[in-house]
């Protein structure tokens, strides 16, 4: 009798345990590395002790490395992805190629309605919605307000770029590494063409006009691009055409730029005293405009959207749901600090006074946010959305192509007018291949 | 006006200092990576950059506990090894066949396989990953071993090739008519006298597997991703985390580093009397 327990006990603990294996559901998610998603991939285990059936498997990767693997992946169907962490450009495009799961059935305590109706719309397609936003940003205008006091000048809530261009030239002190103003300058759809798109709306340019012909000969973009130009190569850091997001973050963090513009999400960053040294003296302001405001600040959204080849769909939105509430917010402000809850999704964030005292950069965050408009966001009608993108699949190749060209007429390798000519020639010959031409 | 002896030694002198000047070139990166992986991400990124600071673990510690550098590092080994093997087993009788049983193809096929390495990986990445994910194999060891034989397979042959060519055909005909089969040549007389190459062979194909990048971040997702990906998985588009960044990559380099370390005689003495002399 006792010789037989042992080895039914051994069969029964492992019938047991395969049982439970099988019914553990593993979802994969490939994201991006930044603080917001560290922070959701810490608190894996929260999520996994409330839906003790469900087993978080992480994939982190270096942005543009993500694109290429997600893009490889849901192209062929692969379901390598149960959860794919994708921007606002992704979204509507992959959404009308029918590669996305259609959130329809979110739960009724999810309150859709509160998410930014310009980020909600940012990620749909035909009305239907297709990513539920992790975190969302627009642009904004960083500077230093003990050097502005100094020099006894105000940053007005709105500034205009050329007001922008006072301040730069009175504040550029190059040989005490204080440099008036730091931009992107790095080539690249996602890096310098953010921030130049956003120039040109404010100073009256689209990308194409209604026809998709491409603009960049008019009078608009030659006084955007000149000005963009002028302004980082006479008042910027040197080596600027090399500058990204992270690069001007880390010159601003150490007191080398009065101003700076770019995503709203530097907010947390620049305040952080445990990154910045400047951290005190920081003041926001609303993204340049100049001739029209439509535009001047961009809109993008990090979201979670679930790939029509993943085998675990039910699982998956279980946990994009949980990750993009209410709740999941109220976790991040009990385990972080209030100040960490993911930015620019949900309006109650900012109706949420404590949240308003502890981000001395949220109100400007959603000014900036509610300003935002990818459906309008040029002066002139245009065919497209997006604001610093144009949300068509042929962007990304053109996007990049173009910053090269900026950024070489930045970096002092052709004229500005080349540089124009360049791009409208190449945009050009991209659009007819594409069949955009009839 | 200088003594024959005294241009001698002001020529080793000056030879000698730029030996050590492009040594420190080549380690500096390194050297700036470990010190960067001690700082905190304040110190990073702060200009003029800091040599002397006060160093932290806090970098370590984070990636410890963000990570399971343990299951990356076992997916290289593993990897690497595998892939070694399977690209000695193929190469060996290869360039055992090209360099003793030459035909007029020969060298045309031994250009072939070179001009396999100078296609664009990405030029192949669809149909690969097709193919991969038919057969079951994305995100599996058996795949990267496949891969990353199949890629190192052409440097590999060229090398025990230029290796083989050295040996005097009479040694192997004496052994042939002393009645040893093709294997038995291969085993008993050329692999004991070209040791010294199929070392350096084998370390420069560990090296090659070990920091692949490009098939293993397209390849792999969690299951079968070696140290490139750890290290892929804390650059960031938009946060500093040069520091953090800094610690995996030393702890990504560190076992590659040390094995070449150990394993340096070899690898020169190879490289210096072999394909690369």
């Amino acid at each position: 009798m006792k010789r037989s327990f042992v080895p039914t006990l051994l069969a029964a603990s492992i019938a047991f345990t395969t049982l439970q294996a099988q019914a553990m559901t593993t979802v994969t998610i490939g994201t991006v590395n930044n603080g917001d998603m560290i922070r959701m991939q810490e608190l894996t285990p929260v999520f996994e002790a409330a839906h003790p059936d469900i087993k978080l498997q992480w994939v982190v990767l270096e942005e543009n490395i993500l694109r290429q693997r997600l893009t490889t992946d849901i192209a062929t169907g692969s379901g390598q992805f149960d959860v794919m962490t994708i921007g606002s450009y992704e979204v509507p495009i992959w959404g009308k190629q029918n590669w996305l799961v259609s959130l329809e059935n979110l739960p009724d305590d999810y309150d859709v309605d509160d998410l930014f109706p310009s980020v909600r719309e940012g990620l749909s397609h035909e009305g239907a919605l297709y990513a539920l936003p992790f975190y969302a940003e627009s642009s904004m205008t960083y500077y230093r307000q003990d050097l502005f006091e100094e020099a006894g000048l105000n940053m007005p809530d709105r500034p205009t770029w050329h007001q922008i261009r006072d301040y730069a030239v009175a504040l550029h002190k190059p040989q005490q590494e204080q440099y008036g103003i730091c931009l992107r300058g790095k080539a690249g759809w996602g890096e310098n063409m953010a921030l130049i798109s956003t120039v040109a709306n404010a100073f009256g340019a689209r990308w194409f006009d209604e026809k998709w012909q491409a603009e960049f000969e008019g009078e608009e973009w030659t006084n955007a691009l000149s000005f963009y130009v002028d302004l980082l190569g006479n008042y910027g850091p040197p080596g600027a055409s090399s500058n990204g997001f992270n690069e001007n973050l880390a010159l601003f963090n150490s007191g080398k730029c009065a101003m700076w513009v770019d995503a709203t999400v530097a907010g947390s960053f620049v305040t952080d005293p445990s990154q910045s040294s400047v951290h005190e003296h920081i003041g926001f302001a609303l993204a340049p405009m100049q001739v029209t405001e439509q535009g001047a600040g961009w809109l993008w959204a990090w979201s979670l959207a679930i790939p029509v080849s993943s085998n675990v769909k039910e699982a998956a939105q279980t946990f994009i749901t949980w990750a993009t509430s209410k709740a999941y917010s109220d976790l991040v402000a009990e385990r972080y600090g209030i100040a960490n809850i993911p930015p620019g999704t949900r309006q109650s964030t900012y109706e949420n006074p404590a949240y308003l005292e502890a981000a001395s950069f949220a109100t400007t965050t959603l000014e900036s946010m509610n300003k935002a408009d990818p459906v309008n966001s040029t002066l002139k009608p245009s065919p497209y959305t997006g604001v610093q993108f144009v949300a068509i699949p042929e962007f990304q190749a053109i996007g990049t192509q173009v910053g090269r060209m900026f950024a070489g007429a930045l970096a002092g390798q052709s004229s500005v007018a080349a540089a124009l000519s360049s791009a409208q020639a190449a945009t050009q010959r991209s659009m007819a291949r594409a069949g955009y031409h009839k | 006006m200088l003594t024959l002896k005294q241009t001698r030694q002001l020529r080793t002198f000056l030879l000698g200092s730029l030996a050590w000047i492009v040594a420190l070139l080549v380690f500096f990166p390194i050297f700036w990576m470990l010190l960067t992986s001690f700082k905190t991400e304040l110190d990073a990124f702060s200009s003029p950059p800091q040599l002397f600071f006060t160093p932290t673990f806090e970098n370590y510690i984070q990636v410890d506990s963000r990570s399971n550098y343990f299951h990356y590092a076992m997916n290289s080994v593993v990897v690497s090894f595998g892939a070694t093997f399977l690209g000695m087993l193929l190469a060996i009788p290869a360039a055992y066949s090209m360099a003793f049983f030459e035909t007029k193809r020969t060298k045309g096929t031994l250009l072939w396989m070179l001009s396999t390495k100078m296609l664009p990986p990405v030029g192949v990445l669809v149909p690969i990953y097709l193919i991969f994910k038919d057969v079951g194999l994305l995100d599996t060891r058996t795949g990267l071993i496949l891969i990353y034989t199949l890629i190192n397979l052409p440097i590999m042959v060229w090398m025990l090739y230029t290796y083989f060519k050295e040996i005097p055909k009479d040694i192997l005909e004496a052994a042939r008519l002393d009645g040893a089969t093709p294997m038995q040549e291969i085993l008993r007389v050329l692999l004991p006298i070209s040791k010294g190459g199929i070392a350096s062979t084998l370390l420069l194909s560990l090296i090659l597997c070990w920091n692949e990048a490009f098939w293993s971040l397209n390849l792999t997702a969690s299951s079968a991703a070696p140290l490139t990906a750890l290290v892929a998985s804390y650059s960031s588009p938009e946060g500093l985390f040069w520091a953090k960044l800094s610690a995996v990559s030393t702890l990504a380099c560190a076992p590659i580093l040390i094995f070449g370390w150990f394993s340096q005689k070899q690898l020169v003495r190879g490289l210096s009397f072999g394909a690369v002399k």
